[in-house]
């Protein structure tokens, strides 16, 4: 079982070769390019990435809109988000994805509703824009206490026409310069969800900073003030993260996006330092930040304690001694827990192994929490990442770590069939796939209906489930005993 | 710090701890700028009132939780019931994503279906490289015996002709010219999930009938239709032919490939409809379709063939089963068999042992249109009255058969359907005119929360309750297990009302 590292490079290169073998020549020639085994020292994980899938290879990926209204713009709990299109995107995104946010669900705040315009026929034939103001108008009227609209553009927008930033002015300037976002995050645009982010972020450069009435919503900004940027909440992640950050001194002045609200994105430039948690989805608008109102940003990982100790003193670092040694302060504060988790679970998952697929951050942004657990993560790849994620990755992972992008279900059916790892991470249409094989599995993207995982709160969940995993008594039973 | 190794506490229980509560607080009053309490609790309860309901009803564009899916989610539910048959979605890769994602989390099951992707190119010159391609990548990766292929909207929108495109990709070689790829338009604008099930389900039997001579046997083809609780139903309806000792043939059966067993192997295929049986099917004397809105288009091509078509709508219940029982009688030519007599004997004792709990109790419904008709009676028949009957994919003329079951028992006296309308219109009902249960979907426990009906899981999707999709809810067998589930909210919901220690604890009866 314990292979040598250079043993372990040689088995991963025959078994890229031996997936290759099943497609059309021309198909594995490009395919080839985005599977790769690591070698230390480099400077990224030598693969292709964000380029389109091939069709009919079962990727994984999903598309703009996802990126938009699932992962940046849904979680913004008091605006409505439109799903502007035919009634399946929005649904199948409904309620989803577990960001989760406090208030009164369809009165001032509107996550868990799927909010969609239901195109028919004569919408495509004739154009969406007339159906468009009339939904602005309903939405007014039934309700009244939204802070917002954005319309998150489906597939047929885009391809029929319609000028849904004409709708946005004009209805903005009807109901006095409430905020109105158009988002061109059609499917078809771009290759995965990382357009829509991409796109998303633009749409708040453009219709949110650039509309924003500087009066409005005013506070006394302090030089600590700080927004998380890039946590979606999923089963309350910004949560366990932003305690943290107040407990060192600093004042979380907005959320992006979970749990978040228009107030909050308005007032992000009044920040002193953004703390950027996914880097892939929101990198664009923390630059811009930069660029505009000269706020510096820093990457950070709150996953397991090696990690969250490091950017807890990374953050840090941006400010005074106050801040530097209220970090001191909340890292000895939590150690007696983490020890204790530690201790509880490391003698149950030391040595394990792991693969990882996920989207554009936890594939790499996770390793460290099982690092902690004395687990190895043996294979690893991004749905949606970019080349400067793959960069990013050569910090964490090991010499001859079998890394895969935009992977197909052949491809990771067969890569966990031969490697037997102890345990796979990655989403809900992986999952019944690996458990059926035996092979203990976990929902990276939605925590597995757990959560939260960030934070020194959420490693102790991590560990627990991780181990509830790995160590179910139902794995030693799926092979009938007559059979074995 | 509340957390601790030795008790783990997640998401439920964590964030109730006084430091996050206080967390909350302030995030709320330095940052959010949220209404004040006061106007939120005015707008709620205005939200409650006749008025809003009025204003609610007068809705002409907008959707508001709505209880209904697009097409092409329908048409891989039919594909993935053929035998070794690849779903094959093109247009936009993000849709698939979704479909697969909504079965998964409904039939806690793996759903193999690929797409062929298309992207912003692929909008200006079309999709045909993408179907050549992708038809080529999906048979050498997953070596199906068949591949369905339905459409997004995208492909709908600019255009892209399914046939010609196949035709094309076969002279490529992608696959073999006398390889099968039945296709179908599945627009995700016009109608709804159960369209895209219709669509493609009549696009397979064209696909193996066209041009065929039939030659008429004694068999019969059962079509389900749509169904969430396909995985239970099957075996059910397998089991009742069965019992008629009828030769019949299942047409689009996912029930096992929904169904596989975790002992160490992935099964990418299993059961289903064998293209044998498929063509086999043709020659049937009768098809008999469970779910008539579900099936529109399909029955009416089989009608051309020259079979007799019965077309039910999702009979349950006693009189339901009845009807479904004696068309199976005729239709065969085979008298009912006693065990089912029993059967149906049994779920008559059942009903007369509880229906005093059931009767006269109000319930609000919603869901596919035939789910809907099949409730409809069965609740009419056990003395409930379902005060409102919701669909957001049924229309005018199925809500004239909803009204017409009204109309037909004393119980349907002050009940109202509601076609083409959604879950938000249903708070209000909810509100207006309170009802003692709900029944529907997962996405219903919003109403349960909001409005304190309690919910009753039926239908599609159900994502927070498990594996009640393995058991059936056809047949006598089937009612009965939809009766207990009625009676089981019934008695949660007097106990969870009479539980106050020394105040109504006195009703806390021990017998019921
Ligand atoms: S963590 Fe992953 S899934 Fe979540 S937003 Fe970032 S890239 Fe997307
Ligand atoms: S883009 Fe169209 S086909 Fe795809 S999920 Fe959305 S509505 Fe359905």
């Amino acid at each position: 079982m314990s292979l040598t590292v250079e043993e372990t490079k040689v088995r991963n290169k025959e078994l890229i070769d031996e997936v290759l073998k099943a497609y059309p020549e021309k198909s594995a020639k490009r395919r080839a390019k985005h599977l790769n085994v690591h070698e230390e020292g480099k400077s990224d994980c030598d693969v292709k990435s964000n380029i389109k899938s091939l069709p009919g290879v079962m990727t994984i990926r999903g598309c703009a809109y996802a990126g938009s209204k699932g992962v940046v713009w849904g979680p913004i709990k008091d605006m409505i988000h439109i799903s502007h299109g035919p009634v399946g995107c929005g649904q199948y995104s409904w309620a989803s994805r577990r960001n989760y946010y406090i208030g009164t669900t369809g009165i001032d705040t509107f996550g868990t509703m799927q909010f969609t315009s239901d195109f028919q026929e004569k919408d495509i034939v004739f154009g969406g824009d007339k159906k468009l103001e009339k939904i602005m108008d309903e939405i007014q009227i039934l309700f009244p206490l939204n802070k917002g609209i954005t319309v998150q553009s489906e597939c047929p927008i885009g391809l029929i026409g319609d000028d849904i930033e004409a709708v946005s002015k004009k209805k903005s300037k009807e109901y006095g310069g409430k905020t109105i976002v158009p988002v061109r995050c059609e499917g078809f645009r771009g290759v995965s969800q990382s357009l829509g982010h991409h796109i998303a972020n633009d749409a708040i450069r453009d219709w949110v900073f650039e509309k924003t009435d500087p009066d409005k919503n005013k506070f006394e900004a302090t030089p600590y003030d700080v927004a998380i940027i890039g946590d979606y909440n999923i089963g309350g992640d910004a949560w366990s993260s932003r305690i943290l950050l107040e407990e060192m001194g600093l004042r979380v002045i907005a959320q992006w996006s979970g749990d978040g609200t228009i107030a909050e994105l308005e007032n992000t430039p009044k920040a002193k330092l953004n703390v950027l948690h996914c880097y892939r989805s929101m990198n664009y608008i923390s630059r811009y930040m930069e660029e505009k109102y000269g706020i510096p940003w820093v990457e950070y990982n709150f996953f397991g304690p090696s990690k969250i100790e490091a950017s807890l003193r990374e953050i840090a670092s941006h400010f005074d001694d106050r801040i530097k040694e209220g970090a001191e302060r909340v890292i000895a504060k939590y150690k007696a827990l983490t020890d204790a988790v530690v201790a509880k679970y490391r003698p149950r998952l030391e040595g394990k192994t792991v693969m990882l697929f996920v989207g554009g951050l936890r594939p790499r942004h996770v390793i460290g929490a099982y690092e902690d657990l004395g687990m190895n993560v043996v294979g690893t790849g991004y749905e949606f990442g970019h080349n400067d994620d793959y960069q990013r990755t050569t910090h964490y992972v090991k010499d001859g770590t079998l890394i895969y992008d935009d992977v197909t279900g052949h491809e990771f059916e067969k890569f966990v069939e031969k490697i037997q790892p102890d345990l796979v991470g990655s989403g809900i249409k992986e999952k019944y796939v690996f458990q059926k094989m035996g092979v203990p599995f976990r929902q990276m993207h939605s925590w597995d209906y757990s959560g939260p995982y960030h934070g020194y709160d959420g490693f102790a969940i991590f560990a627990r489930d991780m181990d509830m995993a790995i160590n179910s008594p139902v794995w030693a039973l799926t092979k009938a005993p007559w059979k074995k | 710090m509340s957390q601790n190794a030795d008790k783990v506490i997640d998401h439920e229980m964590l964030f109730r701890e006084p430091e996050y509560v206080e967390m909350f607080d302030n995030k709320k009053k330095n940052f959010e700028f949220a209404f004040p309490l006061e106007k939120m609790e005015e707008i709620r309860e205005w939200t409650k009132t006749r008025e809003y309901q009025d204003l609610n009803f007068a809705r002409e564009g907008l959707t508001v939780n709505p209880a209904k899916a697009c097409q092409p989610l329908g048409a891989v539910f039919a594909a993935v019931g053929f035998a070794k048959t690849l779903p094959f979605v093109h247009g936009s890769q993000g849709c698939v994503a979704y479909y697969r994602s909504h079965f998964s989390r409904h039939f806690k099951e793996p759903t193999s279906c690929v797409s062929s992707s298309m992207t912003e190119d692929a909008a200006v010159f079309g999709g045909l490289n993408n179907m050549v391609d992708g038809l080529a990548n999906a048979v050498n990766l997953y070596k199906p015996d068949m591949i369905a292929v339905s459409t997004t909207c995208m492909a709908e929108v600019i255009g892209d002709d399914l046939g010609a495109f196949i035709r094309t990709s076969k002279q490529k070689g992608s696959v073999a010219e006398d390889y099968d790829v039945p296709f179908a338009h599945t627009p995700a604008f016009v109608g709804s999930h159960i369209t895209g099930y219709d669509n493609a389900l009549k696009g397979v039997l064209t696909h193996f009938w066209e041009g065929r001579e039939r030659t008429p046997n004694e068999s019969i083809n059962f079509i389900g239709g749509f169904d969430g609780n396909v995985v239970g139903n099957m075996p059910e309806i397998r089991r009742i032919l069965s019992l008629f000792g009828a030769e019949y043939t299942v047409v689009c059966d996912p029930s096992e490939v929904w169904n596989t067993p975790t002992d160490g192997e992935f099964r990418m295929y299993d059961g289903g409809t064998t293209k044998d049986e498929v063509k086999q099917a043709l020659n049937a004397k009768a098809t008999l379709s469970f779910q008539a809105f579900s099936t529109e288009k399909t029955t009416k091509y089989i009608a051309t063939t020259g079979q007799e078509v019965v077309a039910l709508h999702h009979p349950m219940g006693v009189a339901g089963t009845d009807k479904l029982l004696m068309e199976i009688s005729r239709l065969t030519g085979k008298p009912i068999p006693a065990a089912l007599e029993k059967e149906r004997g049994r779920l008559m004792d059942a009903i007369a042992d509880s229906s005093s709990h059931i009767h006269g109790k109000k319930f609000a419904l919603y869901g596919d249109p035939d789910l809907m008709l099949g409730l409809t009676a069965f609740l009419l028949e056990l003395g409930a009255e379902p005060v409102h009957v919701l669909s957001t994919n049924g229309g005018e003329d199925w809500a004239a058969q909803v009204q017409a079951l009204f109309d037909a028992s004393p119980f349907g006296a002050g009940c109202h359907v509601y076609a083409k309308k959604d879950l938000w219109h249903m708070r209000s009902l909810l509100f207006t005119e309170p009802v003692d249960l709900l029944i529907g979907n997962t996405y219903g426990k919003y109403l349960e929360r909001d409005c304190g009906v309690p919910l009753i899981r039926m239908g599609f999707p159900i994502f927070d309750r498990h594996h009640h999709h393995r058991f059936p809810i056809w047949g006598y067998e089937g009612s009965l297990r939809v009766l207990v589930a009625i009676l089981d909210e019934i008695f949660e919901a007097l106990d969870a009302n009479t539980i106050d220690t020394a105040t109504t604890d006195y009703s806390y009866d021990i017998i019921r």
